[in-house]
């Protein structure tokens, strides 16, 4: 029964179990293609929701991660054109680096002013979208005016197949990324005092600091890093569609919070693990992958997604409450 | 004599326009268990605050081992050997006893990277050291609060500690609990370590310390060997005042002859079993016990809180069914809770809010509230409570323990209550305002059908002097009643140590 | 007992609210010197009556919810459910009925707002049963609620706006007695029946309770179930009159409408002195903050600011003035 409390445990058999319902209700889904595209749906949502984790252990939330990705993206591959920039590795740090200074800002009213995370994050949210689209703009960069170099830096793939009809399905290496990511990640959290830090900032803070820890180092860690990923991710997102869209990531802060909290995090602090992250984002990608597959119109997507979240947030509360009896 | 451990000279500290410190001296010798006494608002937590570094004095010093010391942080304390366990243990109940003991050794050597076999190593010879032997894998909420202790104290003894603090230690321990923790804190003393016990218990603290100091506003009243004092004497330290011993004279009632409350056997499994209880109007009867005898699942199965026993309650002889706490209010049961911060009060509302709370719904019609009466009603409880307030709008933090008591007891006189259990009636309640809450409930009781009373109380003077009769009380069973005038503190103390 | 209104005692009572009148004095008088003749014009203050109901009221339902301690994320998504809904029995009765006479007509209106209104209250009874009965904690509940309403309102509408709202629909949004907008009445009369509720009544204190302490609530004896879950309901309802008013007004209903104010009404209950963990808020101080953000948005509106720059303005404003309080804290503290 230790098995059945481990709650990973659980998510785990529960995706497993969908994917054979949704695969007996349509076979399509076992095609590689389709397994492709479905892992290529979990890599930025995840990126972006390791920081959120981060974040949401240390007993604080991020809203602004969209607004933030965004921002990345879109200065990023405006600065690119500008000036007719030619590499890969200088934008996506340029990216990384908005998003961290960014999440320094929110780190700042957190940490300084005591603000709430949740307004904080919800001005500083509204702040970044605000400054982007009012004064760099709203239009978007669509593929012929898209940094080349991005675009053949996303065309690779690590594994390739031939399906029979002669065309070619592939699996992009950029999932070696998202990989990369939750395994430093993972380190940082079970690995070094850092991320231990982390969890008991979660557990409490006020213990935290008078064991030695340092709540500034810490608050600053976390949102910066979680600023730091939305960033990359939202470079990395327009590189592999090819198309830079300020408006993007609208409506995706809920949903990502909701797949952190499913994937064992609680909203109170505390806990969380990178595995459960990725598999509370593996469910929520899945779940949006498949109703396309079981034929659901498109409109009732979103209802079915609701009911899931109420659903599975119903549970994970049952499973916070006993835990903190 | 500069063969103290650890010496405070004339220190004074102020914060905001309050002196929380004035020049007060205070000296531990190495090795030794002392006792740092003070009512709630002494300067206890300022001079733990100092001597651990959170604080640093606006004037005098600290000396250490006869140096001066200057401390611009905790983690300067933590390095001369000063190690502080707060009441609530600072532990994290989301990690591991593991991660929990070696995460501050683990911090103070910068490490970056964690070496969980390490980690276990230390953490295990920690446990070994204090001679406990505790799950190393167990997530501390998981652990009960006796033991989430002793893991502390583990933990404060891992890095060349000297002194260890510890801040009300035994709250929330019973007997046995209690007797453990001082036979590991004489081992701890064996070892050259001193102890500062910083409590108010002074039955226990005559116990195990063998120097003590008490201070009060903030300044040092007297200091010395343990066996120059008696509790009477600490208290009147503390206090400033002699308190009066007025015992209450219990005059039966000659109209009733009906309890005005009675259990028949009450059971609930896990908590309590086969209770048999009666009390008449006019009576305070008092229930002792050891902590964890079922005594506040009892009153809060009275109060509605706790269904689902078997066994009939009954008021003036009619059976009462209390499932609910609307329910248990509406037959004129009232209960006022054990931890009046976090259970029984509104802090940042109004007095009169807090007074009323209850009482609203009666004193609305189509759903609006009746503000005059509402205002009345409360200002004349004022009154008759004495709270010291100049306002009834003022927000009930502001005031001391003891007026927030008050107020609290207001709330139910309000609403006509007939029956008051009272749950650690005047715990953190200075002594002024103890004996003057005692009076109170006294006339309460004393008047034509008055209010009964159940006081559960771990202070035996406080249930000698107030009660007619005393239940005691254990592992859930009720097993025997006293006379109050016929028993004393002596007696009932000796059956609560034959509990343990 | 002297219990007549005290109006020193009520300013010293607020200095979050004195404070927020002088920011939306100082607003007001900014706005003025820097477009004279464009902010001061009656037009203005006109098209400000029209719009402050819309927020104003979903910030009061945001507010009721964080009395308790909680928030209600799904506003929005109620609002424009229920818009939505009358439109449909629009569409299927009035709309289908060219030679409608004008007293039916208005029938059909009356029985479309109840339908709105109807609707809110059950989605508010859906989040008050995910609170209290499922414990489910408000953020988590009202996100999940929040996609299923909107997400039902993609169903409905299959994306497209509904439009073809009847007139008598319009004229709650647009219309005006004695100069008075209707919007702007049915707020006053909304937010003054809410006040009345909330400092007259047992449920508005007890939800002042349970927000300051949820545990003495309980040993209090306050039915604390039945009071949160009120209080959802409460948001509800005046969220789907929020939604009418916005598709009375644009005569059109769409499943994501109003979007920006979500963020908005929240940054009004918190600048209006509501405190997020529950115990402390007020309809005067919402209206205050609503007044200050609405001559903010007009006023750049004037000067030719992007929308988005408003956005940005909006999240610079909230920051600030809450730094400001912190500020203001800590000095009042030292002395």
């Amino acid at each position: 029964m230790k098995f059945f409390r481990n709650s990973e445990a659980v998510i785990g058999l529960i995706i497993i179990a969908a994917m054979i319902l949704i695969g007996a209700a349509n076979p399509a889904f076992w095609d590689l293609d389709n397994l492709f595209s479905l892992l290529q749906s979990n890599i930025i949502i995840g990126i972006m929701a390791l920081g959120v984790l981060l974040v949401m252990i240390s007993g604080g939330i991020d809203v602004s991660f969209p607004a933030v990705a965004v921002a990345g993206m879109y200065l990023t591959v405006h600065g690119m054109l500008l000036t007719q920039y030619d590499g890969v590795l200088l934008p996506f740090l340029a990216a990384t680096l908005i998003g961290l200074i960014l999440g320094a800002l929110n780190a700042l009213l957190v940490y300084r002013f005591k603000m709430i995370p949740l307004i904080v994050t919800l001005g500083t949210a509204s702040i970044v979208r605000g400054l982007i689209l009012g004064i760099i703009g709203t239009s978007m960069i669509n593929i012929d005016r898209f940094p080349k170099v991005l675009i053949n830096f996303t065309k690779s793939d690590i594994y390739t197949v031939v399906k029979p009809d002669g065309t070619t399905s592939g699996m992009t290496s950029m999932l070696l990324i998202y990989l990369g990511v939750a395994l430093l990640i993972h380190i940082i959290l079970k690995y070094t005092m850092l991320g231990r830090g982390v969890y008991a900032m979660g557990g409490s803070a006020e213990s935290a600091s008078r064991v030695g820890f340092s709540l500034k180092k810490t608050t600053f860690f976390v949102y910066c890093a979680c600023g730091a990923l939305a960033g990359f991710a939202g470079m990395l997102h327009s590189s592999m569609i090819w198309l830079c869209n300020p408006r993007d990531f609208v409506g995706m802060d809920m949903q990502v919070i909701a797949a952190v909290v499913l994937g064992g995090a609680s909203i109170f602090g505390g806990s969380g693990s990178v595995i459960g992250t990725m598999m509370g984002v593996f469910m929520l990608v899945m779940v949006k992958n498949s109703l396309i597959l079981m034929k659901v119109e498109t409109t009732w997507q979103l209802v079915v997604l609701g009911v899931i979240l109420i659903v599975a947030t119903a549970f994970s509360a049952k499973r916070d409450r006993k835990s903190r009896t | 004599m500069s063969d103290a451990y650890l010496e405070l000279r004339n220190v004074s500290k102020r914060f905001s326009g309050v002196q929380a410190l004035d020049q007060i001296s205070l000296r531990i010798m190495p090795g030794e268990i002392h006792c740092l006494a003070g009512e709630n608002g002494s300067g206890k937590s300022t001079v733990i605050k100092v001597i651990s570094g959170v604080y640093q004095p606006d004037e005098g010093e600290v000396l250490i081992d006869g140096k001066p010391f200057v401390a611009k942080s905790p983690v300067d304390a933590i390095e001369r050997g000063v190690q502080v366990i707060y009441q609530d243990f600072s532990l994290f109940g989301n990690l591991t006893v593991a991660e929990n003991l070696s995460i501050n050794t683990q911090l103070r050597e910068k490490r970056t990277w964690v070496n969980w076999r390490r980690s276990r190593q230390l953490a295990s010879q920690a446990l070994q050291r204090l001679g406990v032997d505790i799950d190393l894998d167990a997530k501390i909420d998981t652990l009960p609060t006796a033991q989430k202790q002793l893991i502390a104290i583990a933990r404060s003894m891992m890095n060349d500690v000297r002194l260890i603090i510890m801040d009300e230690p035994t709250t929330a321990l019973t007997g046995k609990e209690i007797t453990t923790l001082f036979d590991i804190v004489r081992d701890i003393q064996r070892r050259g370590i001193a102890i500062l016990f910083v409590s108010h218990k002074m039955r226990e603290m005559l116990d195990i310390s063998e120097r003590l100091t008490v201070i009060r506003n903030g300044r040092k009243i007297t200091d010395g060997p343990t066996r120059d004092f008696t509790e009477a004497l600490i208290t009147k330290h503390m206090t400033g005042h002699d308190i009066e011993v007025d015992h209450f004279n219990w005059k039966p009632s000659t109209t009733s002859v009906t309890p005005r409350l009675e259990v028949r056997h009450l059971s609930l499994p896990g908590s309590y079993e086969d209770l048999n209880f009666k009390i008449y109007p006019g009576e305070i009867v008092g229930i002792s016990s050891l902590l964890g005898s079922g005594r506040t699942e009892f009153a809060l199965s009275l109060f509605g809180l706790m269904t689902g026993f078997s066994g009939e309650i009954r008021i003036n002889d009619q059976p009462a069914k209390i499932d609910s706490v609307q329910a248990a209010i509406a037959h004129r049961i009232a209960y006022v809770p054990e931890d009046r911060l976090s259970e029984g009060i509104f802090p940042t509302q109004s007095i009169n809010r807090n007074m009323l709370s209850t009482m609203y719904e009666r004193l609305s019609r189509y759903l609006v509230i009746d503000r005059e009466k509402a205002a009345s009603l409360a200002a004349d409880m004022i009154k008759k409570l004495t709270i010291a307030t100049p306002s009834g709008e003022k927000p009930v933090n502001q005031l001391s323990g003891g007026n927030a008591q008050r107020v609290v007891i207001g709330r139910w006189l309000l609403t006509g209550a007939e029956v008051l259990i009272l749950n650690g009636p005047t715990v953190g309640v200075d002594v002024g305002s103890k004996a003057e809450i005692h009076k109170i409930i006294r006339a309460l009781t004393q008047q034509e059908n008055g209010l009964s009373v159940i006081m559960i109380s771990d202070d035996v003077p406080e249930l000698v002097q107030n009660c007619n009769r005393i239940v005691m009380m254990h592992k859930g069973r009720f097993l025997e009643e006293l006379v109050a005038s016929q028993t004393s503190e002596d007696e009932i103390n000796a059956k609560l140590k034959s509990f343990g | 007992m002297n219990t007549d209104f005290d109006s020193r005692k009520f300013l010293k009572r607020d200095n979050n609210l004195t404070q927020l009148v002088l920011i939306t004095v100082f607003i007001f008088v900014a706005m003025s010197i820097v477009s004279p003749d464009k902010f001061l014009r009656y037009y203005n203050f006109q098209s400000i009556s029209f719009l402050f109901p819309e927020i104003g009221l979903l910030s009061i339902a945001m507010m009721i919810a964080m009395l308790t301690g909680g928030i209600d994320l799904s506003i929005i998504g109620i609002a424009n459910l229920s818009s939505i809904l009358a439109g449909v029995y629009f569409a299927n009765t009035i709309g289908t009925d060219t030679s409608m006479s004008d007293s039916q007509q208005l029938m059909h209106v009356a029985v479309g707002a109840i339908l709105a209104l109807g609707v809110g209250t059950l989605a508010g009874v859906l989040n008050g049963f995910l609170i209290t009965r499922m414990r489910i904690t408000p953020i988590l509940a009202t996100i999940g609620t929040g996609q299923l309403f909107t997400g039902f309102a993609l169903v409905i509408t299959g994306g497209p706006a509904i439009t073809g709202f009847p007139k008598y629909w319009a004229e709650i949004g647009g219309g005006a007695v004695f100069g008075v907008s209707i919007p702007f009445l049915i707020f006053v009369v909304i937010a003054s029946i809410v006040a009345f509720l909330l400092s007259r009544t047992v449920f508005g204190i007890n939800l002042m309770l349970i927000g300051t302490n949820a545990k003495a609530a309980l040993f209090a004896g306050l039915k604390r179930e039945k009071m949160v879950f009120l209080s959802y309901m409460m948001s509800g309802f005046l969220a789907s009159m929020a939604g009418i008013l916005l598709s009375a007004r644009v005569n059109a209903a769409k499943s994501d409408y109003g979007n920006s104010y979500l963020l908005q009404a929240l940054l009004i209950a918190v600048l209006g002195g509501t405190n997020p963990a529950g115990g402390k808020g007020g309809v005067l101080g919402i209206c205050i903050a609503v007044l200050a953000l609405m001559f903010l948005s007009s006023g750049f509106q004037i000067m030719r600011f992007s929308i988005h720059l408003i956005d940005f303005i909006f999240g610079a404003f909230l920051v600030g003035v809450i730094i400001l309080n912190m500020v203001l804290e800590k000095r009042r503290g030292k002395s």
